[in-house]
């Protein structure tokens, strides 16, 4: 898997939705992200990308595209182009 | 008629909300009053809130001018709200709509409004936790005055705490800390932001927030923020109520408050006990950690059989499960069986042990297993099914392995709590017994 298929896959596992609605999610768009939500998928990334988040990040990871410049900038993952 | 019951005469700031909004006590009597010119007292009207100022203004409003309101999550299923409708019949309905709160009138039937409302009866909360259940518990003015009384008493409120708003409005360890903070003129810190977002902190910090509240779930969240990190040099007081606590959490918390001379307040209470019937005075919070404490000021505790007993005058009037119930007045006399079993040490402290009843505290929310079994078996036809588990983590055991995804979808849907905390799995039989009943033991762990 790429980098960016994991990244996806823990927004699909953490709220149980699909690739396209992992895309362009918000925090508390949908009823799976609350604050209960947002801790799972703290742990699925984690997880995928064996790191542990800062809790100022955590705080800051409030949508899926937020979290993608933020696993780039500050844990040096990959992304590609 | 009826003596305010949150007086509201004092000088300061009683509401500061998170998009910079600051008002005065004075500002929340007129307020209040504006609102109240257009419902007539002892009407019954639904307040749908969430932690802003219209919900607030309704709230109090209803509160000090003989208005019944039944507070419901403002994110409230449709399909439920309607049963609420047809059950309890509201003469209005608070509800925020695109360009802002709406009171809508509704069509009622002609039942003189005094009638069919207890005068003691001041405010409706739905039994924590609803599983779709239109069961509600009925609070008396007395029974708020009496609880808001000792809350006061034993947490040493006055008007320089700025508690900062963590649980909703229409839950009632949420509204018992609105009303023991109004009561004594301090300034409420009202945001609809959790602790996992920037601007829930921000806020905290620019407004120098003295305490909040949190269940069992909160505490771990903070804990994974590493909240013990965190520079909050205003914050004297934490309280935790809505399940009990991890001791290990427990210790960590009331060792944090301990090092940098803070408060850590772990409690007990039920809707049904208006909010609080126990706390841990925080002096103790270390050498009596997995205590709930002793019972607050006015209230006392009993163990019958094991089962924890409690009398106050915050025990509440009883349950109203129909329209004709809100006419009932006091059915318990001042005593809550709470269906939790106990043990008390031999200084007086209590500690929970065990549940009579069959539920789960999932988010600091009631679920009762059962009515969660009747309700799955309801939806999914010809489907077995039976619950079990531990707080925070329901095990949901069905016949149809084809209907995981389904049931788990429908749980949390119905209980509106995040699907994280059921698990559904397949089993070919639930285990029983030769008459039938399910036989919790021998379900898987």
């Amino acid at each position: 898997m790429t980098n960016i298929e994991k990244y996806t896959q823990a927004f699909m596992d953490a709220f149980s939705i699909d690739a396209e609605t992992a895309k362009t999610l918000k925090f508390q768009q949908i009823p799976a992200w609350d604050s209960v939500g947002h801790m799972g998928l703290v742990a699925q990334l984690e997880e995928q990308f064996g790191i542990m988040m800062e809790p100022d990040d955590i705080v800051d990871l409030n949508s899926f595209e937020k979290g993608k410049e933020m696993l780039a900038s500050k844990y040096g993952v990959d992304f590609g182009a | 008629m009826i003596e305010p019951l949150l007086k509201l005469d004092f000088n300061g700031t009683a509401v500061v909300t998170d998009d910079g909004r600051c008002v005065s006590y004075a500002e929340l009597k007129s307020l209040s009053d504006g609102w109240v010119a257009k419902v007539p007292p002892r009407s019954l009207v639904f307040l749908l809130v969430g932690n802003n100022l219209d919900s607030l203004v309704a709230y109090v409003a209803c509160l000090n001018h003989g208005i019944v309101p039944l507070m419901l999550d403002a994110r409230i299923d449709a399909a439920l709200l309607q049963r609420f409708i047809e059950i309890y019949r509201p003469d209005f309905i608070w509800r925020p709509r695109e360009s802002g709160y709406v009171l809508e009138p509704r069509n009622t039937l002609n039942t003189r409004n005094e009638d069919r409302l207890h005068p003691e009866l001041a405010l409706l909360l739905t039994t924590s936790g609803s599983t779709g259940s239109p069961k509600l518990v009925r609070q008396s003015y007395g029974n708020i005055q009496a609880n808001t009384a000792s809350i006061v008493e034993y947490l040493k409120l006055d008007s320089s705490e700025r508690p900062i708003t963590t649980l909703p409005m229409n839950y009632t360890y949420g509204l018992s800390i609105i009303n023991s903070h109004l009561a004594v003129g301090a300034t409420i810190l009202l945001t609809e932001k959790s602790i996992m977002q920037r601007e829930f902190w921000n806020f905290f910090s620019e407004q120098g927030a003295t305490s909040f509240g949190g269940v069992p779930y909160t505490y771990e969240m903070l804990d994974k923020l590493m909240f013990f990190r965190r520079k909050l040099p205003s914050l004297r007081t934490m309280t935790q109520a809505g399940g009990k606590l991890l001791p290990s959490l427990h210790q960590k918390f009331a060792e944090y408050a301990s090092r940098e001379g803070k408060n850590f307040v772990v409690m007990y209470g039920q809707c049904e006990a208006t909010a609080r019937m126990s706390y841990l005075p925080p002096e103790r919070a270390l050498d009596k950690v997995g205590s709930m404490g002793v019972a607050i000021p006015g209230g006392r505790f009993e163990l019958v059989d094991g089962e924890l007993v409690y009398y106050g005058d915050n025990v509440t009037l009883g349950y109203a499960e129909c329209a004709d119930d809100l006419a009932r007045g006091d059915e318990r006399n001042g005593r809550l069986a709470t269906g939790d079993m106990a043990r008390v040490d031999e200084d007086g402290f209590y500690y929970i042990v065990g549940r009579k009843k069959r539920f789960l505290k999932i988010f600091g929310n009631r679920v009762n297993l059962d009515e969660t079994e009747r309700l799955v078996k309801g939806a999914f036809a010809g489907v077995d099914c039976a619950c079990s588990g531990v707080d925070d983590k329901m095990s949901i055991f069905v016949t149809d392995g084809s209907r995981i995804q389904d049931v788990r979808d429908f749980v949390a849907g119905t209980t509106h709590l995040n699907f994280v905390a059921f698990e559904v799995r397949h089993l070919a039989q639930i285990p029983k017994n030769a008459s039938g009943k399910t036989l919790y033991s021998e379900l898987p762990q």
